[in-house]
């Protein structure tokens, strides 16, 4: 870049930093109150330590901001893995309008989530001790699942980069991080599995501490499976608001495919959601778990799995058949509620259950909860009104190379382009 | 029909085939044996008479405040931020006894295979000792300790993990744990895990009717350094029955083993995936075309 572009790029940097759309609504102050509280707290918080703050608990070590913000936050998280696998794997074109949207969402969720892990950690300023190399837990979970979340964030980045490319007019860079999205697609997929799986395993040597009925050794495979159902209705949510909040900043194609996606989405949750069914029973009967039943935790177990999994699995079905929206946003906010519980009933609720004393977070614990996912939906909103999300891309980035698809016009049109630079250059 | 379905969710899981490949990658700190036999100290809870000492020497070595409170049936004391050992006492079928409540210094311990930064380790000599530089907090060894060991320092801004340990820089003097040191009934025995195990066998063998013909924490999840004895059921004296005899971290090993495979076989198998799509989808295309 020389100078004048330079300027030139830096007052289009700031002309954009200045919001977009109305300042003064209800969202924009609840959360812009919430924020400023939380940061309030968070002063406290490093100043005079986590107890100051958060409910201390030598029993239930770990309170919201781990079992909510990061480990229920993570698995919404999966809808991004789940989209780049049909799109950019098996080659479901009809989803390609999501992606971008669904990678932004997942990107900045492992941001601030793995931010909020940071907020709980006792000595944050060791962080670097496992990521350096002068101590490699090797035999933790939670080292793999840390890595995990930094090497996943890189993928996501690149996967979402050309889209930030096509917002600053970065023709090159475009080019060249679009050439990886395959590469970085199939890495992300690899190490969400492992990640989604891992942050289940970080449970397994506190089997004598969590409830029989949601303990098993089976816990990874059940979080893996359901991240895909949670990730997904977290889509179908994600977009249907979408649909209202970013109406002049989404393209008219991507709006008519709207109601398309969403039918063909619940159906992948109802499959998703009868398999993760289907597994919770086998596990179920696998840990003869039936003298359980019959009691409250039984019953509260029975909430969780045929009213938060078995009944929004049937939703999603008959929506699908019947082609209902409705339905299918209804049914994916049970699961999404579902699928909270279930992580917190293992993490928090049915851990230590036959401690009798009840134990609850401290409102402050919960404002800088939810302050974290506002700070995200803030961020979205900023990247969403600017870059091309719902968008339609520049038309500059058909000048020259088509993006990466499986059209085989596409690909003798850029051999054709490539013949034509070799002339050019032998001319 | 049992081992069946256990197989078949497996086998669901991507897991199984690879593991023996797999093996030295995850392998963990925990499998590396020594020559070097393990400490441990014996507990004998039928000559202890509850008398604190072991807390008080122990906070005094430490610097630590020293509890105010003192063991009675139906109150249960615990360690906690500022103490590393809490005595607590029991009405069990043969009156009141005294009980102990510290870290088992357990052969294969779950918190430090729990922890990212090998802050808890297993030293070689056997006590398992939390390292400040190198902890960053994350309390996961708490979540994993069956015996709810390790406590968090919630009030400080630079906080710390409260647990014993075995007063390991006294140990590499050759001297013996304070707390067994102090102990003026000689409930508390220090010496290599395997000769306290036969002594304890000896002690039963000796006076079959005062003791309870069981030594906690030879087994128990995979044998402790501090093992116990009592003359009553080890249930009656607060000690959890339902741990089990296999280690803590193997609860971990299939999924840790499953992860190079995973990371190796599935960008394979997603390749071939994209691969087969694409094929289908050009000839779609071409046929469409002509
Ligand atoms: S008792 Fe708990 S803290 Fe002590 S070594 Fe065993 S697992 Fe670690
Ligand atoms: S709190 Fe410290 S010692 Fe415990 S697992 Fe985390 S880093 Fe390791």
């Amino acid at each position: 870049m020389n100078r004048e572009q330079q300027i030139g790029f830096f007052k289009f940097f700031t002309n954009e930093l200045k919001p977009k759309g109305k300042i003064i609504t209800p969202f924009n102050v609840i959360s812009l109150i919430t924020i400023l509280v939380a940061i309030v707290i968070l002063v406290i918080r490093f100043s005079k330590g986590l107890g100051s703050v958060v409910h201390p608990s030598q029993d239930r070590p770990w309170g919201l901001w781990i079992n909510f913000n990061v480990i229920t936050g993570v698995a919404f998280a999966g809808g991004a893995y789940v989209v780049t696998f049909m799109v950019y794997i098996l080659g479901l074109e009809k989803y390609r309008p999501i992606v971008r949207a669904t990678v932004l969402y997942a990107l900045l969720a492992y941001m601030f989530y793995a931010g909020a892990l940071l907020l709980d950690l006792g000595r944050p300023w060791k962080v670097i001790n496992p990521i350096i190399g002068n101590s490699f837990g090797l035999s933790s979970v939670l080292f793999l699942v840390a890595w995990h979340f930094i090497l996943y964030m890189g993928s996501l980045f690149i996967e979402f980069f050309p889209t930030v490319a096509e917002w600053a007019t970065l023709k090159r860079q475009r080019r060249f991080f679009s050439s990886l999205t395959l590469g970085v697609v199939i890495f992300g997929i690899a190490l969400s599995t492992l990640h989604q799986s891992g942050l289940g395993a970080l449970f397994l040597m506190a089997k004598p501490k969590i409830h029989p009925l949601w303990y098993s050794e089976f816990i990874p495979i059940l979080f893996f499976i359901s991240s895909i159902a949670a990730g997904l209705s977290l889509v179908i949510v994600l977009e249907s608001i979408g649909q209202r909040v970013f109406k002049t900043n989404m393209s008219v194609s991507y709006k008519s495919s709207h109601s398309r996606i969403l039918i063909s989405l619940a159906r992948i949750c109802s499959i998703s959601l009868f398999v993760y069914f289907f597994m919770a029973l086998l596990v179920f009967l696998h840990g003869k778990n039936l003298e359980h039943l019959n009691t409250p935790w039984g019953y509260w177990y029975l909430v969780e799995i045929i009213g938060f999994v078995l009944l929004p699995c049937i939703i999603f079905l008959s929506a699908y058949r019947r082609q209902n929206l409705q339905m299918i946003r209804i049914a994916a906010v049970l699961t999404i509620i579902g699928i909270i519980l279930n992580r917190l009933n293992i993490s928090t609720i049915a851990y230590q259950w036959y401690a009798d004393s009840l134990e609850f977070p401290t409102w402050m614990e919960v404002v800088v909860s939810i302050a974290v996912i506002m700070v995200q939906l803030l961020v979205f909103r900023w990247i969403v009104r600017r870059m091309p999300v719902y968008k339609e891309s520049p038309s500059w980035i058909n000048d020259k190379k088509q993006d990466k698809s499986f059209s085989i016009k596409n690909k003798s049109l850029t051999l054709n382009n490539r013949r034509e630079k070799w002339k050019v250059s032998a001319e | 029909m049992g081992v069946d379905r256990r197989n078949f969710l497996k086998t669901l899981g991507v897991v199984g085939s690879t593991l023996t490949m797999a093996k030295s990658f995850g392998a963990s700190a925990s499998d590396v044996k020594s020559d070097v036999e393990f400490d441990g100290i014996l507990f004998d809870s039928t000559l202890c008479i509850g008398c604190q000492n072991c807390e008080i020497v122990c906070a005094d070595h430490y610097g630590l405040p020293q509890q105010e409170d003192f063991p009675e049936p139906g109150k249960k004391r615990e360690p906690n931020a500022t103490s590393r050992i809490a005595m607590n006492c029991y009405e069990t079928s043969k009156g009141e006894m005294y009980m102990r409540d510290a870290c088992n210094h357990c052969n294969e311990p779950a918190c430090a295979s729990a922890c990212l930064t090998k802050a808890m380790l297993k030293t070689d000599e056997g006590p398992v000792i939390w390292r400040e530089e190198k902890c960053m907090g994350c309390r996961s060894c708490m979540i994993s300790c069956p015996f709810d060991v390790p406590k968090f320092d919630y009030d400080s801004p630079n906080p710390i993990i409260q647990k014993c340990r075995m007063c390991f820089e006294l140990l590499q003097e050759g001297q013996k744990p304070v707390c067994v040191e102090n102990c003026p009934a000689e409930a508390l025995l220090f010496g290599k895990r395997r000769d306290l195990i036969e002594i304890a066998n000896a002690r039963i063998y000796a006076d079959p009717e005062n003791y309870n013909h069981a030594i906690y924490g030879e087994h128990e999840v995979g044998g402790t350094g501090i093992i116990y004895l009592a003359s009553v059921p080890f249930e009656e004296l607060g000690l959890r029955n339902d741990l089990g005899t296999v280690p803590y971290p193997e609860y971990n090993k299939t999924f840790l083993y499953s992860v190079p495979a995973v990371l190796i076989l599935w960008p394979a198998f997603l390749l071939g995936l994209y691969n087969a799509a694409k094929e289908r989808l050009t000839k779609k295309q071409i046929e469409e075309e002509s």
